[in-house]
């Protein structure tokens, strides 16, 4: 069994940040992962994006080009991505940061206005874990705890106060619906 | 001891650091920097040297120098800084001083870019640096690999006065897989019988590359070609994936490795018999069992990020016994595993034809954009 | 637009000729981009743009090819100075310059830059002193002050282990080939103006073939500092110019009385 998840979206919106969560989540699960950035020029062109490979076995390739799911946070990402998330597979979209629905009838979509939500919460950068709560509720590839318990490590010290506000963020977007 | 997720260069900076690194010289350079930075907190916090080089050039003579203390030591770099370092490395193999390089690979020729490659594979295993010589060359193709081959290197190194190479690529290099670390081991206290130390036990030893008589340095070189044999016979390694019933064989180092094993997967699920034969020492390269299986399988897939560069080794060891196919990507782009299925269904239902050459082949079946 | 109104307009800002209409890859704050604009505006000065030869560096000013309306080449980090002579020996009738990073030039390079100022080879480098190497990360350069947090300094320079600072313009100018060696700083725009003159002035030293000129400017990278913009020309201003101070190392002579 293999799962393999694209998160994608601007520099600065926690896209490498939730996909590190999801394989320090999925090593708490005793599960074999990989998390590999895209690095290089595009780094500096503002967007970023990574994928997360879990399964359980010996991990072949680390690079993904139809992954299960996919979590765009903006349109050049959902441009992107729409077309390469494998049939059956999930697409999660933050729509707020795009402006058109997803085309694709073959997959699971979760449309969330992550932004918005995170706002209402009270601090904007708990977007990435909305959606990540909305991923994580079609596609249970790690539990809520794992992440749970991922973020209590791996949260600097100086954050560790907004765990609670980090859970309340994921399961906001895990009550997000599903369009099938 | 647990697991921790770790990317390859920081993994590597720290299992070097377990093993009881003494000294690490380098100089920043993507997609290596991790490495550097890494032993710039954790080595002068140890009490141990580290020095940023003002060079690649400056950094090999640093390890020069440190290594014929008997030290352990080691310095890491990528591919246009690994080009600067050959001269040095010419001279360390001729002075017979152990050292631990670590060569993240980017795409080139000339500046490059920054990306994954893995086409300095006949600048670190077939030379490179003038003269006979032959460093040891391992590649990992995971975190854990990488942890433990490092540890190894170190040890390799010193047992045949050796250089060690742990050549990975970029991708290896920025990606976080779990891996367990080996326990903090103590720094050496011996030092070998050979190294300068301007001690006072009434001996004086002098270390130099220089043979000005012909048959001295033919001598050397016999000793070192007779050390290479040692290694050749005891330090083959690689990993086996599927491949009892194989009637077909993908053959590929370090990424492009594990990325066929996905490949090799998925034709087994379509029933296609075919199995992996990852090389991880490519230096010395597992010859013999590529001979052997070339004896019972009917056909080869060789598949790097570069233009073909193991595929000669490979050609050497099958002999022309059976078909040898090629796929590569290059210049930092890297194969896909559908690709090399794509390659596998092409060579398992075509025939392969056993004139002209796989890079040939290769060649035709690439796109031309001029 | 009507006649009356077109001529009531002056032009008071204008791409020089000598640089592309393109936008550059430069971080927001990024004093790279003056440095290119002051160097253009000279060539345009000079008529010189089209008898130019750039040789761009490894570091972030790599893709100055692309940003200078002028031919140029690009050379191994380090080896700018070297690529210039080659140029220049076979092409000695062309203004030659090398645009080159602290890192590049001061560290891995600083063998070819002593070795063509002590030949006295005839090009002009424009050198950018910005304390840290700003491609890869803002790691540790020759020219970190002491005590300065760099990624590869984690803890702050520390001089008893890392070294000091290199001071490149006052180095150079002690070379018998150097005919022109001077700091000038991009802080502010009266700075600004006086670096311009003395690349006016190394080019005219190149033009008048008397010999290796350079000029040290010093420059911000908002971006590895963890600064605004705003606040890193104020960093520049009073952390750097105490160890870097402005001024003019060699002059030679025969410079003396020229007005450009
Ligand atoms: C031989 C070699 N070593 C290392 C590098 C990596 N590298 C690229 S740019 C750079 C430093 C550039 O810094 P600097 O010259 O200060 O220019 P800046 O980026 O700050 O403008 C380094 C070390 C390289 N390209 N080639
Ligand atoms: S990293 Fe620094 S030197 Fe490079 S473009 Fe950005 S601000 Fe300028």
């Amino acid at each position: 069994m293999q799962t393999e998840i694209i998160i994608a979206g601007f520099g600065g919106q926690g896209v490498l940040f939730a996909g590190q969560l999801l394989a320090y989540a999925a090593m708490e699960e005793d599960k074999a992962v990989t998390w590999i950035p895209s690095y290089g020029p595009e780094m500096r062109g503002g967007t970023a994006n990574c994928a997360v490979v879990v399964a359980d076995e010996e991990i072949g390739s680390p690079f993904v080009k139809h992954p299960q799911a996919a979590i765009v946070m903006n349109l050049p990402s959902l441009d992107k991505y729409e077309a390469l998330v494998a049939p059956g597979g999930v697409l999660v979209v933050n729509t707020s940061m795009v402006d058109r629905p997803c085309q694709r009838p073959d997959i699971t979509v979760v449309e969330i206005p992550a932004n918005e939500i995170a706002e209402r919460l009270g601090d904007r950068r708990m977007t990435n874990m909305v959606l990540l709560g909305g991923l994580l509720a079609q596609l249970p590839v790690v539990s809520m705890e794992a992440v749970d318990k991922a973020l209590k490590e791996h949260l600097p010290e100086r954050h560790q106060k907004l765990l609670p506000l980090n859970r309340q963020a994921m399961q906001e977007g895990a009550s997000q619906p599903a369009r099938v | 001891m647990a697991k921790e997720m770790m990317k390859g260069n920081t993994a590597i900076a720290e299992a070097a650091i377990r093993a009881g690194l003494d000294a690490y010289f380098g100089y920043p350079i993507t997609p290596q920097t991790e490495l550097l930075e890494w032993m710039s907190v954790r080595m002068p916090e140890l009490g141990r040297a580290f020095v940023q080089a003002e060079s690649e050039l400056g950094a090999i003579n640093m390890v020069y120098g440190a290594a014929c203390t008997g030290k352990r030591v080691m310095t890491s770099s990528s591919s246009p800084g690994i080009s600067l370092m050959m001269e040095g490395l010419s001279y360390i193999a001729g002075t017979e001083v152990p050292m631990v390089l670590v060569n993240v690979m980017r795409g080139g020729p000339g500046l490059g870019n920054i990306a994954p490659a893995q086409a300095d594979y006949n600048q670190i295993v077939h030379g490179g640096g003038h003269g006979d010589m032959h460093p040891i060359v391992l590649a990992p193709a995971s975190v854990q690999e990488a942890i433990d081959l490092t540890v190894l290197a170190f040890d390799l190194a010193e047992k045949y006065r050796a250089i060690v190479v742990v050549l990975i690529d970029g991708s290896l290099g920025q990606m976080m897989e779990p891996g367990e670390l080996p326990p903090m081991a103590p720094l050496k206290t011996a030092i070998p019988d050979w190294a300068v130390r301007g001690g006072d036990d009434g001996k004086r030893r002098t270390l130099s590359s220089i043979y000005l008589n012909p048959p001295d340095e033919e001598v050397t070189n016999l000793r070192l070609e007779r050390r290479w044999q040692e290694v050749q016979a005891n330090e083959v390694r690689y990993k086996e994936y599927y491949l009892e019933d194989a009637r077909y064989v993908v053959t590929g180092f370090g990424s492009a490795g594990r990325i066929a094993l996905s490949a090799v997967r998925a034709a087994r699920a379509e029933g296609i018999p075919v199995g992996l034969l990852r090389p991880i020492s490519l230096n010395p390269f597992p010859r013999q069992v590529i001979a052997d299986l070339s004896e019972r399988v009917e056909g080869f897939l060789v598949t790097e990020m570069n233009a073909g560069q193991m595929l000669d080794d490979v050609m050497a060891a099958v002999a022309g016994r059976k078909p040898v196919e090629f796929y590569g990507r290059m210049g930092g782009v890297v194969p896909f595993p559908d690709e090399i299925l794509g390659e596998i269904k092409r060579m398992v239902n075509g025939q392969v034809p056993m004139s002209g050459h796989p890079r040939d082949r290769w060649l035709e079946r690439m796109p031309r954009a001029n | 637009m009507d006649t009356a109104q077109h001529e009531l307009e002056q032009v008071v800002y204008q791409r020089p000729e000598s640089l592309m209409e393109v936008d550059t890859h430069y971080c927001p704050g990024c004093t790279h981009g003056v440095a290119h604009r002051l160097v253009a505006e000279v060539l345009d000065e000079m008529q010189v743009r089209q008898r130019t030869i750039g040789v761009a560096s490894v570091g972030c000013s790599v893709f100055a090819y692309n940003y200078f309306n002028t031919d140029f080449v690009q050379a191994p980090h380090g080896r700018a100075p070297a690529m210039a002579t080659g140029i220049k020996r076979c092409l000695p009738d062309r203004i030659v310059f090398t645009y080159q990073g602290d890192g590049d030039m001061a560290s891995i390079g600083m063998g070819e830059v002593v070795a063509a100022a002590a030949r006295g080879e005839n090009i002009t480098v424009v050198f950018i002193n910005n304390a840290n190497y700003g491609m890869t990360g803002g790691q540790m350069a020759p020219t970190t002050l002491p005590g300065q947090k760099t990624t590869s300094s984690p803890n702050g320079r520390d001089v008893e282990t890392q070294g000091f600072p290199m001071q490149a313009a006052e180095l150079l100018a002690t070379l018998e080939g150097t005919s022109y060696s001077v700091r000038r700083s991009l802080h502010d725009p009266k700075n600004v103006r006086m670096a311009k003159k003395a690349l006016r002035t190394a080019f005219e030293v190149q033009a008048r073939g008397m010999g290796f000129s350079i000029v040290e400017l010093l420059s911000v990278c908002p971006t590895n500092w963890g600064m605004t913009p705003l606040q890193s020309l104020k960093w520049l201003e009073e952390a750097m110019i105490p160890f870097y101070p402005i001024g003019d190392y060699k002059v030679n002579p025969a410079l003396a009385g020229l007005r450009f």
